[in-house]
């Protein structure tokens, strides 16, 4: 029996369309728009101006506070421009424009792809080798790495767990990590796990990537004598097992409890992606520059995964991955079909937290007309967090803050899984995460009186 | 026959005793309430829209039976002819105030134009998750490329107590009916965008205003919008009252200063500026 969570969950089609495609490396393109607010927290601030050139590696903005995180020039050029531009939803945010000259990389950064397992690092030197690279959560969620693994304190980590689950329909680019990078990923784990000072460390994926963990297995045996202590835990497929607090009580049994961090059970999730990044910051001095992006859906003629430069244009990377074959309006969306955000403006920037661009068109990118809610409980069955999704909906809609924040809105994942379910078709979720905002909002300024 | 005698005898004495306990407690614990109060809600318009300030009406009545000086209150529903009947009633000055009316300061329309031509407000994308103005603001910068305009999907209307302000469904924008509109504000406060402003009626319902709130650099804001102010400060230079303030590249008339002379709606490129209520020109 394998393990997963207990409460809730649903199972979408998975629709791995480019599973079986490797890794490609992107050319480079001809300018990078690079947001300076790439990670949850306050963005970063810009230490270049118009004129200035640059190299790859490059530190082009500062931690704007302490949840923050450092950005790097992903190419060698000159900026053009430090000013706002439009990300995929159109909104304005402050950008760092530059025009690529060449591919020079800065001198510190170890461009060979040599395997280097040892590390003769303190925890706390690992954090500050994160923190400098300016990495981020990449499965999506982007909160700065070195915030999470510096536990406030008088709370202790006892186990990290490295999230490979990738539950989310069509993605796959965490799955072709475990697969090519299998090794680095290993190494990048045991340099958490150091930087934590965690004895055991187990690796969650689901089952429906069985050569990721068979190639897991194998690597680590081979590597037994530098990563010692890793458990790799098969789990059944099931979304969002991907959630942290989900993924916690599947591999640990452990609950978080409402309103509570998973740090308050010992736990810290890092993403297979993030474990990369940081054998790369930290073994080659490589700080975040680029990421795996997987670009799939029916409406792209060869799904691919790419691994793109921070900052590369979105239409280029569906240019890349031959287009999309579609008659009539497409569905861009930046993400999983499940948690992504549609994009308005499909020339805006990968970021740290690009994860797939997924492009659907006709009945499966269109909504259903919505009809009213018969009280079935479809949604309170399927919600992971044991919420009410309908009543916090209607509560969103009626605007009643009190009674939202009463029915634990703030507990949210935003996994969308009871809109998903609703055979009325209700739009759920877009009207709880205003509500969530609306209520976080009203809790932050309480907060501060 | 007893039984029926004593259960009615026993009934009305417990009901005597209930009753004369239920008049002493009923002394002791009395409320004396203003009768003023019920006479000054009778005469209010009785809608509890909240645009006084106060829940309902009662409370508004409660406050102008209770304050001495109740200039700082004011019924808009009601409007003059109200707020001076209660005045008298009450012996207290009565407070003034020029009618406001709501207005829709963006004229751009989705809809194609009268003479068949594209919009002057093209849609690039289309929204298509749950049907309010609120959700779509959190969710991105709107279909057009205008990131400061009318969403078009009504949270202003389902808001309005008074039915004073319906979508028109060939340009997608709301639209305010003067007779109806008891600037009460509340389509001021639902829109997530801030479009909606209250302004003084004017004489004879006549109003100059800049209808547009972009406040992009003129470039940008002409290209998603044929009728956006673009900031070239034409209507300022023009403006003899000095009515006209321009700032972050948007226009402003302020309603107390302007003399209605609509200089600057001729001068204006775009055409962003409306002139409403004023008979319509002849043909020359």
């Amino acid at each position: 029996m394998l393990k997963s969570f207990p409460k809730g969950g649903i199972h979408p089609p998975e629709n791995k369309l480019s599973a079986g495609a490797a890794i490609v490396t992107l050319p480079l393109p001809a300018q990078v728009v690079v947001p300076l607010s790439q990670h949850l927290g306050a963005p970063a601030v810009a230490e270049v101006a118009k004129g200035d050139k640059v190299v790859a590696g490059q530190q082009i903005a500062k931690p704007g506070g302490f949840v923050s995180a450092t950005v790097h020039s992903p190419v060698s050029g000159t900026v053009t421009a430090v000013d706002a531009l439009p990300n995929g939803s159109g909104i304005k945010t402050p950008s760092v424009t530059i025009a690529v000259e060449g591919d020079d990389w800065a001198p510190e950064i170890d461009r060979t792809p040599n395997l280097i397992p040892e590390c003769r690092l303190t925890g706390s030197e690992v954090v500050t080798k994160i923190a400098a690279a300016g990495i981020v959560g990449m499965g999506g969620a982007t909160f700065p790495t070195q915030v999470k693994l510096s536990p406030p304190p008088g709370k202790k980590a006892e186990i990290l767990i490295i999230n490979g689950v990738e539950c989310e329909p069509y993605l796959t680019s965490d799955h072709r990590v475990m697969l090519e990078r299998g090794a680095e990923v290993l190494v990048g784990t045991t340099l958490l796990a150091r930087a934590l000072g965690v004895e055991k460390t187990y690796i969650g994926i689901e089952n429906n990537k069985p050569d990721a963990i068979e190639n897991l297995r194998l690597v680590s045996a081979e590597l037994s004598r530098h990563v010692a202590g890793i458990e790799i835990v098969p789990l059944k497929v099931q979304y969002p097992q991907g959630g942290e607090k989900q993924l916690i009580k599947a591999v640990t049994g452990r609950e978080v409890p409402s309103c509570a961090l998973p740090i308050d059970v010992g736990c810290v999730v890092q993403n297979v992606g993030t474990a990369l990044a940081v054998y790369e910051a930290v073994q080659k001095n490589k700080p975040l520059i680029e990421r795996v992006v997987t670009v799939t859906g029916k409406s792209i003629a060869t799904p691919s995964n790419f691994l793109a430069r921070i900052g590369t244009p979105v239409s280029a990377l569906i240019e890349a991955a031959g287009g999309i074959r579609a008659e009539g309006p497409v569905k861009i969306i930046g993400g999983g079909p499940m948690m992504g955000r549609a994009m308005s403006n499909p020339d805006a920037p990968v970021t740290k937290g690009t994860s797939g661009i997924l492009v659907v068109d006709g009945k499966d990118a269109a909504r259903c007309t919505e009809s009213d809610c018969i009280k079935c409980a479809a949604c309170t069955t399927v919600c992971p967090m044991g919420l009410e999704p309908w009543l916090l909906s209607r509560l969103a809609q009626k605007q009643m803050w009190d009674e939202a924040e009463a029915g634990v809105i703030v507990d949210c994942i935003e996994c969308g899984s009871c809109a998903y379910t609703c055979p009325a078709r209700i739009p759920l979720l877009d009207w709880i995460r205003l509500g969530k905002t609306e209520v976080n909002k009203i809790i932050r300024a309480r907060l501060n009186r | 026959m007893s039984v029926l005698l004593y259960t009615i005898l026993s009934l009305c004495i417990l009901g005597i005793v209930l009753a004369v306990l239920l008049y002493f407690v009923a002394q002791k614990f009395r409320v004396d309430e203003d009768p003023r109060i019920d006479t000054v809600e009778g005469m209010l318009p009785g809608a509890n829209c909240g645009a006084c300030g106060y829940p309902g009406c009662r409370g508004m009545a409660d406050a102008l039976v209770i304050q001495t000086d109740i200039s700082a209150l004011y019924c808009p529903v009601g409007g003059a002819t109200t707020m001076k009947a209660v005045s008298e009633f009450l012996g207290k000055a009565a407070p003034e105030r020029e009618p406001e009316v709501a207005v829709v300061r963006c004229a751009g329309s989705c809809g194609l134009r009268a003479d068949g031509s594209g919009p002057v407000r093209a849609r690039r994308n289309i929204f298509d998750g749950a049907r309010s103005c609120a959700v779509e603001a959190a969710t991105y910068s709107g279909e057009t490329g205008c990131s400061f305009g009318c969403l078009g999907q009504g949270d202003c209307v389902s808001v309005c107590e008074f039915d004073a302000i319906r979508m028109n469904p060939a340009t997608g924008l709301p639209e305010v009916d003067d007779e109806r509109c008891t600037a009460c504000a509340k389509c001021v406060k639902a829109c997530p965008k801030s479009v909606i402003e209250l302004r003084r009626k004017g004489p004879k319902s006549r109003r100059v205003y800049v209808s547009c709130i972009n406040k992009d650099k003129g470039g940008p804001a002409r290209k998603a919008c044929d009728a956006a102010c673009i900031g070239c400060g034409k209507c300022v230079k023009v403006c003899a009252f000095e009515a006209i303030s321009l700032e972050n590249n948007l226009a402003y008339i302020d309603p107390v200063k302007c003399r209605l002379c609509r200089k600057c709606v001729a001068e204006c490129p775009t055409g962003a500026i409306i002139e409403v209520g004023f008979p319509a020109k002849k043909e020359i």
